[in-house]
C-alpha cells in the first residue's frame, strides 16, 4: 500500500492510512528515511489519524522512526493519534517513550518550527 | 438474534489485519462503544500476530458470546505451534521469547475482561478471551 508523502519546505509529512500491514510498516520505515536523506528535511510529521489500530509492532515501527530520523539530526513528531487507540495503547503498555506527539497536523508544525526556531 | 461464529485463518502479517477488520465488525454489530471495538480490534491485532510470530500458522474465531443478562464477545486465539513453556512467566509483564516485544498477552488481558490460556508444549496454544457490553 502506497503511503503518501509530502514534502513541504523543511519537512516531510507522511500520512497512514488504516489497513498498513507489517509489511508496509517496515517499508515505510526505511522509505522514510530515505526520503529525508534525499530531501535534507529537518522534521518528519507522521500523521496517524486514519489508523485504527496501533499494535505493539506499529508503535515499535514508530519509535525507530524517530530514533533514526533523530540520529540523522531532524526530528520526528507523530500526529493524530485518536483518542481510543491512545487508551487501548496504554493498557498494552506502549507509551512512545521518547517519541514527540502532538494533536495534529497543525500542532505538529507548530512543534517543528519551535524546534527549528531554537536551532537558528 | 444469532451471529454465528467468525474463523479467520493467520498465515501471515495481511490476516491479522483482516482478523482484526472482522473483530471490530462483529463488535460493531453486537453493538459495543467505539471505544470498546477499538480495545477488542487492538486484542485480536496482537492474538493474531502471536501466532504468525511464534506458530507461523493458526486460527482466529470470533463469537457473541451470553453470559447471564449481558452479552460479549469471545475471541478465541488457537494454534499448534511450540506452545509456551511456563505459562505463569508468559503472562508477567515484559518478557518475550522472541526477545522483541514481549508485551502481547498480558497486554491483551488488560484489554479485554476475560483472559484464559491453555498451552501444551509441542501441541500448541489457545487463549480465550472475552468482552462483555457495559
Amino acid at each position: 500500500m502506497e503511503v503518501p508523502i509530502l514534502k513541504q519546505r523543511d519537512v516531510l509529512i507522511a500520512t497512514f492510512q488504516a489497513a498498513l500491514s507489517d509489511a508496509d510498516l517496515s517499508q515505510l520505515r526505511s522509505g522514510l528515511l530515505q526520503q529525508v536523506i534525499r530531501f535534507r528535511s529537518r522534521g518528519v510529521i507522521v500523521d496517524v489519524t486514519a489508523m485504527d489500530v496501533l499494535d505493539s509492532f506499529a508503535s515499535r515501527t514508530l519509535r525507530e522512526i524517530a530514533h533514526m530520523i533523530r540520529l540523522r539530526g531532524a526530528e520526528t513528531v507523530i500526529v493524530g493519534i485518536q483518542p481510543e487507540v491512545a487508551f487501548a495503547m496504554v493498557q498494552l503498555g506502549l507509551t512512545l517513550q521518547g517519541v514527540a506527539t502532538a494533536l495534529d497536523l497543525e500542532e505538529g508544525l507548530a512543534y517543528l518550527n519551535q524546534k527549528f526556531e531554537k536551532v537558528q | 438474534m444469532s451471529y454465528g461464529e467468525i474463523q479467520v485463518a493467520i498465515n501471515s502479517d495481511q490476516d491479522i489485519i483482516l482478523a482484526r477488520q472482522r473483530g471490530r465488525a462483529l463488535a460493531t454489530q453486537l453493538g459495543f462503544a467505539h471505544c470498546d471495538t477499538t480495545l477488542i480490534a487492538t486484542a485480536i491485532s496482537e492474538l493474531a500476530r502471536n501466532i504468525v510470530s511464534y506458530a507461523r500458522s493458526g486460527e482466529i474465531t470470533l463469537k457473541a458470546v451470553n453470559g447471564g443478562n449481558r452479552q460479549g464477545l469471545a475471541i478465541i486465539a488457537s494454534d499448534r505451534g511450540p506452545g509456551i513453556p511456563d505459562v505463569p512467566q508468559a503472562l508477567r509483564d515484559g518478557f518475550s521469547t522472541s526477545g522483541s516485544l514481549g508485551m502481547g498477552l498480558p497486554g491483551v488481558r488488560r484489554l479485554m475482561d476475560e483472559f484464559e490460556i491453555t498451552s501444551q508444549p509441542g501441541q500448541g496454544t489457545t487463549v480465550v478471551t472475552k468482552k462483555w457490553k457495559h
